[in-house]
């Protein structure tokens, strides 16, 4: 998870340029995204973390800060996890 | 730029399909207004229309670089019927993406193959660039929701069946399903645009519409930072390449004519002067494809930055288009102002690309603010 954590801290850096993010820091209040970044922090996780997010994912609570992004991250990749959005 | 064999064979016969069923047609289509419904299903027959949804949900399976070549091939020959294009997959996409499984069930493979047309339902009279302050309202009543609200500017509502539309609720933004039949729902064409003016475009007056929970596309307060936002991530992607095509179309306009007609007992093509406006659309053109295609390929790998490199494009293939479209009809002198050449309608319709999907300045906003957040982070690094 720290790995996790750590790649996310180094994707909002870019993004939120010249703060610094705290794990457990909201980021969608801090007011500091423009509109593209929601998007593009999805297809980040995507990417990254080879995870599908769907309509069953998008609750802030999943989003909100690096902590609750890498527990979404561990629920995804666990094994019982069948994915979604084909 | 070099395409893969297939896409050269999805390339040539995009390219046969317009320059048969569209290029003939694209000046009657735009001095009447309309898209003969024979044009939308021929569209549907090939294919066309389910472009960007994979071929297990009805699609055709093609990838985003190939989705651009066929945008590309379809808005030489018309943007109208590239916008067509444009906002059916933008439709389409966000259900595929974002939809419950009954709706992917209910519309994917429908409207994959065209028996359902969809279109994008955003703008409204005081909501255009800032999308934040839509006022269509959407408000629980029982197991449903009803809509009220005006939205305008909607391409292709006067035929679509279904409409991705977007309202405020108490939750926040919401994007629904709603479907053509809906009661409440009145559309009005809108005429006498500028541009694209076969897109038959409408307005949509919602008064009390009954929409069912289940038709809630996504979940409440995500319609705009999720739904609307890749939804337009397609659109500006489809308009880019949609943008070359009316440039390479301008091009390829001005090099028959410039060799066949004279002035001063020489063909245009050899005064110096036009050989620069043909200089320079021949490099605006190379350069907005290769553009389009950089955000294909990165759009194709679902790389993050594909989002910020298909606004470039897209700004830069719009300006491009609607500089190329100007020295078009330049180079045609009062024929180029006259409907019996093409390039007038190019002029026109290259202008509402400098305004649709994101305007000039919008996109300028974005690049440069993505420019400087990077500035900023390689200088968080060095420190």
């Amino acid at each position: 998870m720290e790995q996790a954590k750590e790649k996310l801290r180094a994707f909002l850096a870019r993004h939120i340029a010249g703060r610094t993010i705290a794990d457990e820091d909201q980021i969608f209040a801090s007011g500091f995204v423009n509109s593209m970044f929601a998007m593009q922090l999805v297809l980040f996780l995507e990417k990254n973390f080879k995870i599908a997010i769907g309509n069953e994912d998008l609750e802030l609570k999943n989003f909100q800060s690096i902590n609750a992004m890498a527990e979404l991250i561990e629920r995804k990749t666990s094994p019982s996890q069948n994915g979604s959005n084909s | 730029m070099e395409l893969t064999f297939e896409q050269q064979r999805l390339r040539a016969a995009f390219r046969e399909f317009a320059d048969a069923h569209i290029v003939p047609h694209a000046n009657t289509w735009d001095r009447e207004e309309r898209m003969p419904a024979e044009m939308v299903r021929q569209l549907a027959s090939k294919g066309y229309l389910g472009a960007v949804l994979p071929a297990d949900c009805g699609g055709a399976g093609f990838n985003m670089v190939g989705f651009g070549l066929l945008n590309e091939e379809l808005g030489r020959g018309c943007s109208s019927i590239r916008s067509l294009l444009t906002v059916h997959s933008m439709a389409a996409l966000t259900i595929w993406r974002w939809g419950a499984e009954a709706q992917k069930a209910q519309w994917l493979e429908k409207l994959g193959q065209g028996q359902a047309i969809a279109a994008f339902a955003l703008t409204e009279p005081e909501a255009g660039s800032d999308a934040r302050e839509i006022r269509t309202e959407a408000v629980v009543s029982g197991d449903d929701f009803l809509l009220s609200g005006h939205k305008k500017w909607i391409t292709f509502a006067q035929i679509a069946d279904l409409f991705l539309v977007f309202a405020r609720s108490q939750r926040g933004p919401c994007a629904f399903l709603l479907e053509r039949n809906t009661p409440g729902l009145v559309i009005s064409p809108v005429h006498g645009m500028l541009g694209t003016r076969a897109s038959m475009m409408a307005e949509l007056h919602l008064e009390q519409c009954r929409v069912p929970k289940r038709n809630l596309v996504g979940a409440p307060g995500f319609g705009l930072s999720h739904i609307a936002s890749s939804a337009l991530d397609c659109g500006r992607y489809s308009v880019a390449w949609g943008c070359v095509g009316i440039a390479q179309a301008c091009l390829e306009t001005c090099l028959r004519y410039t060799g066949q007609r004279k002035q001063f007992g020489t063909l245009l093509r050899d005064h110096q002067l036009v050989q620069r406006m043909i200089a320079h659309m021949v490099v605006g053109v190379k350069a907005a494809r290769l553009l389009c295609y950089n955000a294909g390929q990165l759009k194709d790998a679902g790389d993050p930055t594909s989002m910020i490199e298909i606004s470039i494009a897209k700004y830069f293939a719009c300006k491009t288009a609607a500089e190329i479209a100007r020295d078009a009809v330049q180079i045609h002198g009062a024929n180029g102002c006259s409907s019996e050449y093409p390039v007038e309608r190019f002029y026109r319709d290259a202008k509402i690309m400098e305004i649709i999907e994101g305007s000039n300045e919008i996109q300028e906003i974005t690049i440069a603010q993505s420019a400087c957040q990077e500035v900023a982070d390689s200088a968080a690094i060095a420190r």
